[in-house]
C-alpha cells in the first residue's frame, strides 16, 4: 500500500536549537514558505538535554527581542571557578589565566529544553508546523538520488511487526530542501554521511556521553549565576572528561558530567563515574541534603572542526551536532547549533528562490564567526588523548599563546568504538554501592527520566549479529554495553550455576542517548526509531 | 444519534509527579501534559460508533485554561467532528464539572455521554456519576464493552466482583474503562485537518452554576517512601513478626 504524502518548501527533522533556527529564519526570510518540522520526543523539549551555560550571539542575530519577548534566558553566570580535584583535595584555578574561550561572564545558566519550548513557540507564532511524536524515521530519495523528503514510522506495530488494532501506517514528507537536525548521532545523519560520503577526508567523529541531574538544594548551599566545572578525580589522567555545577534559578544545582568515548578500560561505567564524582568533598557540601529531581544522559560531539562532514548534499542539508558543530573547549554548542541552522535557512532561502546550489551553504559557513571559532578551538581535545596533565599544558600554549593559531592541526586518530582493549588487559573497577542519598542506582535513575516506549512493538535498538554479544564481545570486552548503557538497557543474564548467559535487551528504558550505537566495539548495535512519542520526558533539562 | 465526550488535560502519566515544597500542590511547570488515559478510551469508542454507522456527530468537551485547547484538538484528530472548550484558570472540583457539563449537555442534546472513568491526577472517580445524577440520566460506569441497541446500550461494567453486564436506555452516561478499546493514533494529515475544525469558546463563569469549591484543600504531601523488604528465616518468625511487628494478624 503506498503512502500518503505531504509536501512542504522545507521539511526539517529534529526540533532542537539547530533545526528550530532554520524554522524560523526561514519565516523571517520568506513567510510564505510551507515548513514542517518532525520531532520524535512527546512535546518539544522532551528529549532535549544540555548543560547549559548559553552565549546568546546567535539568538540576538536570530531574535534581536529576545529578552522583551520572554525568552527562559534569565540567570547570568556572576561567579566562575575551575577546579583541579584529587581524591581528597581540590585546587581552584585562578580565573584569570583560564584562555578566553573558558570565560563565562556574558553567559547565561539555562535550560536549553526550555529555550527549544520557546523557540517552538516562536515558530508557531511565524507558522511553522512543529509535529512533535512524529520521528522520521527513513530517507526518502529521487531517482537522480538526491533527498526528496522523510518518512515516518508506522505506529501500532506489534514486536513482530504485525499491525495491531489502532494500526497508523506512516506517510511520507516532500520538500524542496530537507534539513536534518537529530543531534548528536542522528540515525537519518548517519545514514546519509555514510551514503553521500560527507565524512571523506576528515578525522574520525569523537563524541562523548554527558550526563546531568537536577537537584532543589537549600538557600545557604545556593548561590545563583556560580558556575564550577571540575577535571581530574574520578577518571585517570588517560580518560577525559570533567564536570559541570551551576547554580540556576529557583534553587536549583543543574550537575553533569562528561567522558569521552574514546576511553579504553571496557570496565568503565561512566555513569558510576558520574555518581561516585559526586562524592567528592568539595561537591557533595553544594548537594547534600537535597533533593534529585531528574536525570538524563545523552551523547554529544566532541571532534571539532577535523570531523565535521560536509553538510550539504543534493536536496538537503546536516546541521548542529547532527553534523558536529560543538566546540569543546569551550563546552558549548548550542549557540553553534543555531548558527548553523540560520545558515542553512540562508542557504536555502537562496536555493529556493535564485536556484542556487545548496553547496553555497559551505562557503557561507567558512565566512561566519561559527568556522572562525572551531577552527581556533580544534587542536584541544586530540591533544588530550596524550593525558590530561600534557593536554592542559598543551591547551594553554595553543589558546593562550597561538590564541587558536598553531600553523598545525592535530588529527583524532581513532573512531570512539575502536579504542576499548581486552577487558582481561584492563583493571577492574570497583565503584562504590550507591547510598541513595547523593548517589543512585540505574533503576531509580530511569525512573526519573519519565521515559517509555508502549509494549508490544518492534525492537529499536537491532542488532546485526545477535550472536555477536555472548560469543566474542562477552568474550573479549566482558560486554561492555552493560557498562555504557546510563540507564541499563543491556543486561548479560546468566542462569543460577552462572552459566548459560543471555543478552537481553530491555528497550522500553532506552533514553534516546545513541551511546551504544557508538561505543559498540563492532558497531553491532543500531540503534532506529521507536513508535512516536517514545523516549525520556525531561522537563527543564 | 450524538455524542458528547469529555476529556482532560492532566500530567503525562509517564512523568514522575512532583510535590510543591510548600505543599500547596503538584508541579506543573515545564511538565509533559497529555489527555486523561481513559478519555482517550472515550474518545475511540465514540470513534468506533460514528465509523459503523450508529452515531452522526462526536462533540469533544473539555474544560481548562488556555492549554486545555491541546487535548481538544487531539480528540479532533482523531475524529471528533468539532469541540467546546470551556475556559476556566482555576480548579474545579468534580461538581462544579458536572454541573457545567449538565449545561452543555442542555444545549447539545447528545444521546450518550462518554467520559473517562477517572482522572489520573485528581483520582476522583465522581464526575460521571454526578453528571447522571444532576441529569437524572441512566449510567453504566467503568465500562469496558458496549453493545448498540435500537434506543438502549448494553454495555459490560468491571466491577470489584466480576464483570456486570445491563441494559441501560437512552440518552445515558458512560464512564469509560481503559480496557474498553484500543485508542488509535492521531495522524498527520489528521492533525492538520484538526487544525481547522471548530472549537467553541465558552466561560465556565459565564454559565450561570455555582462552581464554588466545597473542599479546602490544606496540604500536599508526597508518600512516605517505602522501605526495603527483609528475609525472615522461618515460618514461625514471620508470624511472629505479622503479629508483634505489623501488627496485621
Amino acid at each position: 500500500m503506498s503512502r500518503e504524502i505531504m509536501d512542504y518548501d522545507v521539511v526539517i527533522v529534529g526540533a532542537g536549537p539547530s533545526g528550530l533556527s532554520t524554522a524560523i529564519k526561514l519565516k523571517q526570510l520568506d513567510n510564505n514558505l510551507n515548513i514542517c518540522v518532525l520531532e520524535k520526543g512527546a512535546e518539544v523539549g522532551a528529549h532535549i538535554l544540555s548543560g547549559n551555560v548559553f552565549e546568546t550571539k546567535a539568538l540576538d542575530e536570530l531574535i534581536p527581542e529576545w529578552k522583551k519577548k520572554g525568552a527562559p534566558v534569565k540567570t547570568k553566570v556572576n561567579k566562575e571557578k575551575l577546579l583541579f580535584l584529587r581524591k581528597n583535595s581540590s585546587l581552584s584555578w585562578p580565573t584569570w589565566l583560564l584562555p578566553s574561550v573558558q570565560k563565562n561572564h556574558n553567559n547565561y545558566i539555562i535550560s536549553l529544553a526550555n529555550l527549544c519550548r520557546w523557540l517552538a513557540e516562536e515558530a508557531e507564532k511565524l507558522g511553522v508546523e512543529i509535529f512533535p511524536g512524529f520521528p522520521a524515521s527513513e530517507v526518502i530519495y529521487k531517482d537522480d538520488g538526491s533527498v526528496k523528503g522523510v518518512a515516518t514510522s508506522d505506529m501500532g506495530l506489534d514486536k513482530d511487526g504485525n499491525k495491531k488494532d489502532g494500526y497508523e501506517q506512516g506517510i511520507e514528507l516532500h520538500a524542496k530542501v530537507t534539513v536534518f537536525a537529530e543531534g548528536c548521532r542522528g540515525h537519518l545523519g548517519k545514514e546519509l554521511i555514510k551514503k553521500y560520503k560527507l565524512d571523506s577526508g576528515k578525522s574520525p567523529q569523537q563524541y562523548g556521553i554527558g550526563f546531568k541531574e537536577i537537584w532543589e538544594v537549600s538557600e545557604e548551599q545556593h548561590q545563583e549565576g556560580l558556575i564550577i566545572h571540575t577535571v581530574g578525580w574520578p577518571l585517570d589522567n588517560k580518560t577525559y572528561g570533567g564536570s559541570f555545577l551551576y547554580h540556576a534559578e529557583n534553587r536549583q544545582i543543574f550537575i553533569g558530567y562528561v567522558i569521552g568515548l574514546d576511553y579504553q578500560n571496557p570496565h568503565l561505567s561512566p555513569f558510576d563515574e558520574f555518581q561516585r564524582f559526586k562524592t567528592h568533598k568539595a561537591i557533595k557540601k553544594t548537594i547534600e541534603g537535597g533533593k534529585r529531581i531528574a536525570y538524563g544522559a545523552r551523547a554529544l560531539i566532541e571532534g571539532g572542526i577535523q570531523s565535521l562532514p560536509k553538510m550539504f548534499m543534493p536536496g538537503a542539508l546536516l546541521i548542529g551536532c547532527d553534523a558536529g558543530t560543538l566546540n569543546m573547549p569551550k563546552i558549548k554548542g548550542s549557540h553553534t547549533a543555531m548558527k548553523s541552522g540560520i545558515i542553512a535557512a540562508e542557504a536555502i532561502f537562496e536555493n529556493i528562490k535564485n536556484k542556487v546550489d545548496l553547496s553555497i551553504y559551505e562557503s557561507k559557513f567558512k565566512k561566519s564567526w561559527i568556522y572562525r571559532e572551531l577552527y581556533k578551538a580544534r587542536n584541544v581535545k586530540p591533544s588530550f588523548s596524550w593525558g590530561l596533565i600534557l593536554g592542559i599544558l598543551f591547551t594553554g600554549i595553543d589558546q593562550i599563546l597561538f590564541r587558536g593559531k598553531a600553523p598545525f592541526t592535530l588529527k583524532h586518530k581513532h573512531a570512539d568504538h575502536e579504542t576499548l582493549k581486552p577487558s582481561d588487559k584492563m583493571p577492574k573497577i570497583d565503584y562504590p554501592k550507591p547510598d541513595g542519598r547523593i548517589t543512585f542506582d540505574r533503576t531509580s535513575s530511569v525512573y526519573l527520566t519519565g521515559t517509555n516506549h508502549r509494549e508490544n512493538q518492534p525492537i529499536h535498538l537491532k542488532l546485526k549479529d545477535s550472536n555477536l554479544p555472548i560469543n566474542y564481545t562477552l568474550k573479549k570486552f566482558d560486554e561492555p554495553a552493560q557498562k555504557y548503557c546510563p540507564v541499563g538497557v543491556y543486561e548479560v543474564q546468566k542462569d543460577k550455576n552462572n552459566l548459560n548467559p543471555k543478552f537481553v535487551i530491555n528497550s522500553q528504558n532506552c533514553i534516546h542517548c545513541k551511546t551504544c550505537d557508538i561505543k559498540e566495539p563492532s558497531q553491532n548495535i543500531v540503534w532506529v526509531t521507536p513508535e512516536g512519542g517514545g523516549g525520556p520526558k525531561y522537563g527543564n533539562m | 444519534m450524538k455524542i458528547l465526550v469529555a476529556v482532560k488535560r492532566v500530567i503525562d502519566y509517564n512523568v514522575q509527579i512532583r510535590v510543591k515544597e510548600d505543599g500547596s500542590g503538584v508541579n506543573t511547570d515545564n511538565v509533559k501534559m497529555s489527555t486523561n488515559p481513559p478519555d482517550d478510551n472515550a474518545i475511540e469508542e465514540a470513534v468506533k460508533l460514528k465509523e459503523s454507522g450508529k452515531a452522526k456527530e462526536i462533540i469533544a468537551v473539555t474544560i481548562g485554561g488556555e492549554k486545555a485547547q491541546e487535548t481538544l484538538r487531539k480528540a479532533l484528530a482523531v475524529g471528533a467532528d468539532r469541540a467546546i472548550h470551556v475556559k476556566s484558570d482555576n480548579y474545579i472540583e468534580p461538581l462544579g464539572i458536572a454541573k457545567i457539563l449538565k449545561k452543555i449537555v442542555e444545549k447539545e442534546k447528545p444521546d450518550l455521554v462518554f467520559l473517562g472513568k477517572q482522572a489520573i491526577d485528581d483520582d476522583c472517580n465522581q464526575t460521571g456519576q454526578m453528571l447522571a445524577g444532576l441529569l437524572s440520566w441512566p449510567q453504566g460506569t467503568f465500562v469496558s464493552k458496549i453493545l448498540h441497541k435500537d434506543n438502549a446500550i448494553e454495555v459490560t461494567r468491571e466491577t470489584d466482583e466480576g464483570l456486570e453486564t445491563i441494559e441501560i436506555n437512552l440518552p445515558a452516561i458512560i464512564t469509560c474503562d481503559l480496557r474498553l478499546n484500543e485508542p488509535r493514533f492521531s495522524s498527520l494529515p489528521n492533525i492538520m485537518k484538526a487544525k481547522k475544525k471548530p472549537v467553541e469558546q465558552l466561560n465556565a463563569k459565564d454559565l450561570g452554576v455555582d462552581i464554588a469549591n466545597r473542599i479546602q484543600q490544606i496540604k500536599v504531601e508526597e508518600p512516605p517512601k517505602r522501605k526495603g523488604g527483609i528475609k525472615v528465616s522461618s515460618v514461625a518468625e514471620l508470624v511472629s513478626k505479622l503479629k508483634n511487628e505489623a501488627k496485621v494478624i
